[in-house]
């Protein structure tokens, strides 16, 4: 009996070796990292690659959530202090105000939308000094409240538009009968819409808690007491506390900030994905 | 346009909707209908607002302000002056290896980060709607974009340092010693390190956000051109790329944005110096140190004129994302 296969062509087989060789080569710097992280220095002075002497710890983890003053474990904390308040809020706020974008008209409204977007691309530097004073003068210097609210200052454009392009992408036929049956803005706001919002609140919330949980320029302009820090924060830190670098203890704090943003990727990647493409596409 | 007057229009109609509604609010007696709803709306703007100008608007004017003014708080021009004669801003020894200058430096990051990370994820998307398992190949090479720029920078030197860097060893073991060395220790090295590491780090945002373009062209146009007998890289010039526009305008405004901005990477990579002798030393990197040494007028000019190129890299983009 002959088999019959299905016809492969040759240009299939190139096609997956050079795409699947890319994906290989693109995680390799991650092994590596994840490799060091995980064996002690003597294993891998000669390269994370030698696998000969192979004996898993996870000491170099340990030892980063406990260290004496850069506790990654206290970072963490902070960091979540920090990010959790710093997403919700701008989604609570910009909501309301992307609503007022897409449904009242007023003189100037679209003058004052462009302007508001525009602040999206504006550079970080280009704040700093003015909110390090401001910061100076409310005596909230090197506090967490600072950088919860200028974080929620900052995602603010950016939420605003992709809510108010939500929005204006909603039906409007429930709203009007409600407002035919005498409902307020504002019972209409949070009885029929806000629910209606919950899957743009996931797609922006994903996106605005990495960024503040990736953020590094701002918490160090903003804080200097260790035990404030977050988590990116002392990710320098460790690699400059010895005069040596500790390879091992850099690459399990490395990999300790870095899980956080890769579980919720993981974890609600669709919605990430369509923030990402939702606010720059559709836009 | 068209759908900009619907929304007005929308929002006329409910406007007048409201105006024959009985309201919620106590208070609003004092009022006429209209003022009333128009007063308790700017309540959906308020805290937007008062935020924005408190901590984005009144900081962005005030940067502006104090790099036209010099130390003592008279006007001048001389910040700018200062910045853009400074060697560290712009070199006039203008000589491999760097530095160039960070003017220099973050314009290099453009001329080969942008086109490289564009035209690799287009290839990419390309080929992996042919390739089984593409969801896992993008998932690697994604992973780049959920990695925190500061770690991002970590992996990179460890990428580049001999010993637990696989680069160095790599050209060691092909016998090439000038490459065989710590990358980032070194000015001839250190900064085409850095910017085809983040090659590494960004190409996921080209590859997915193409990906998901390439899924909107209709397969019929594809078969219809494939019976016309149109060869393939016509079908791509003539078919993919065109459609493909509004993709790459986004995927161009948003690299340039990540590469003016580019901050975190070399901070963690090579440290707050910008490396051996500032040879790789960007425009954030520079106004950083002049904030931290106090010069407050220097780091304004500095983010002054960083801002400005990030609004000439945005202004094609957002006019067509204002009017739809």
């Amino acid at each position: 009996m002959k088999v019959r296969w299905p016809k492969i062509r040759p240009k299939t087989i190139v096609i997956h070796v050079v795409a699947w060789g890319v994906a290989l080569a693109w995680i390799i710097p991650f092994l590596g990292v994840l490799s060091t992280a995980t064996r002690p220095a003597t294993e891998v002075t000669f390269g994370w690659w030698q696998l000969d002497p192979y004996h898993p710890t996870l000491d170099n983890f340990i030892k980063a959530l406990t260290q004496p003053t850069y506790s990654v474990s206290k970072g963490y904390l902070n960091s979540l202090i920090i990010a959790v308040p710093g997403t919700v809020i701008p989604l609570f706020v910009a909501a309301l105000a992307g609503y007022g974008f897409s449904r009242f008209s007023f003189p100037m409204r679209h003058y004052i939308f462009l302007a508001i977007v525009l602040l999206m691309s504006v550079p970080a530097q280009m704040v700093a000094i003015p909110v390090f004073q401001i910061m100076v003068n409310l005596n909230l210097v090197d506090s967490q409240l600072a950088l919860i609210l200028l974080h929620t200052a900052w995602g603010l454009p950016w939420i605003i538009l992709f809510m108010r392009n939500f929005f204006t992408a909603l039906p409007l036929e429930v709203e009007e009968a409600a407002r035919v049956d005498g409902a307020s803005d504002f019972r209409i706001f949070f009885r029929i819409v806000l629910p209606m919002a919950i899957p743009a609140f996931a797609s922006a919330g994903i996106l605005q808690f990495m960024w503040v949980w990736n953020d590094f320029f701002f918490a160090l302009i903003l804080i200097f007491s260790p035990e404030k820090m977050p988590a990116t924060l002392l990710v320098p830190k460790l690699a400059a506390s010895q005069l040596i670098t500790d390879w091992g203890l850099l690459s399990a704090g490395s990999i300790l900030v870095l899980l956080v943003p890769l579980a919720l990727y993981v974890v609600l990647q669709q919605y990430y994905i369509r923030g990402m493409i939702g606010w720059t596409i559709k836009g | 346009m068209g759908e900009t007057g619907a929304v007005d229009r929308r929002g006329l109609r409910s406007l007048t909707a409201l105006g024959k509604g009985r309201g919620g609010f106590r208070l609003a007696g004092l009022f006429g209908p209209r003022l009333r709803k128009g007063t308790l709306r700017t309540v959906f703007f308020a805290p937007a607002l008062l935020l924005i100008v408190f901590l984005v608007v009144y900081p962005v004017l005030q940067t502006v302000y104090l790099s036209f003014i010099s130390v003592t708080g008279a006007p001048t021009l001389g910040n700018y002056q200062d910045v853009l004669s400074d060697p560290e801003t712009i070199n006039p020894h203008l000589s491999w290896p760097p530095p160039l200058g960070t003017l220099l430096h973050n314009a290099l990051w453009v001329a080969i980060h942008l086109p490289i990370s564009l035209l690799f994820g287009l290839w990419l998307a390309l080929i992996l709607r042919e390739v089984k398992g593409a969801w896992i190949v993008k998932s690697a090479i994604f992973l780049g974009m959920v990695t925190p720029m500061i770690v991002g920078g970590v992996i990179l030197r460890f990428l580049f340092e001999t010993g637990p860097g696989i680069v160095p060893s790599f050209f060691q073991a092909l016998g090439i010693r000038s490459l065989g060395v710590s990358w980032l220790n070194y000015r001839e090295t250190a900064l085409l390190g850095l910017i085809f590491g983040s090659v590494w780090l960004w190409t996921g945002f080209s590859l997915i956000i193409y990906s998901a373009g390439l899924t909107t062209i209709p397969k019929d146009y594809f078969e219809a051109a494939k019976i016309d007998g149109t060869p393939p890289f016509r079908m791509f010039f003539r078919i993919t790329l065109p459609l493909l526009k509004p993709m790459t305008l986004v995927i161009i405004t948003m690299t340039l944005l990540w590469e003016l901005k580019i901050f975190d990477i070399v901070y963690s990579a090579v440290g707050a110096t910008g490396g051996t002798r500032g040879s790789v030393d960007v425009l954030s990197l520079q106004m950083f140190n002049y904030f931290v040494a106090s010069k407050y007028n220097l780091a304004a000019a500095v983010a002054t004129l960083l801002t400005l190129l990030t609004l000439v890299a945005t202004a094609f983009l957002f006019r067509r994302m204002v009017k739809p």
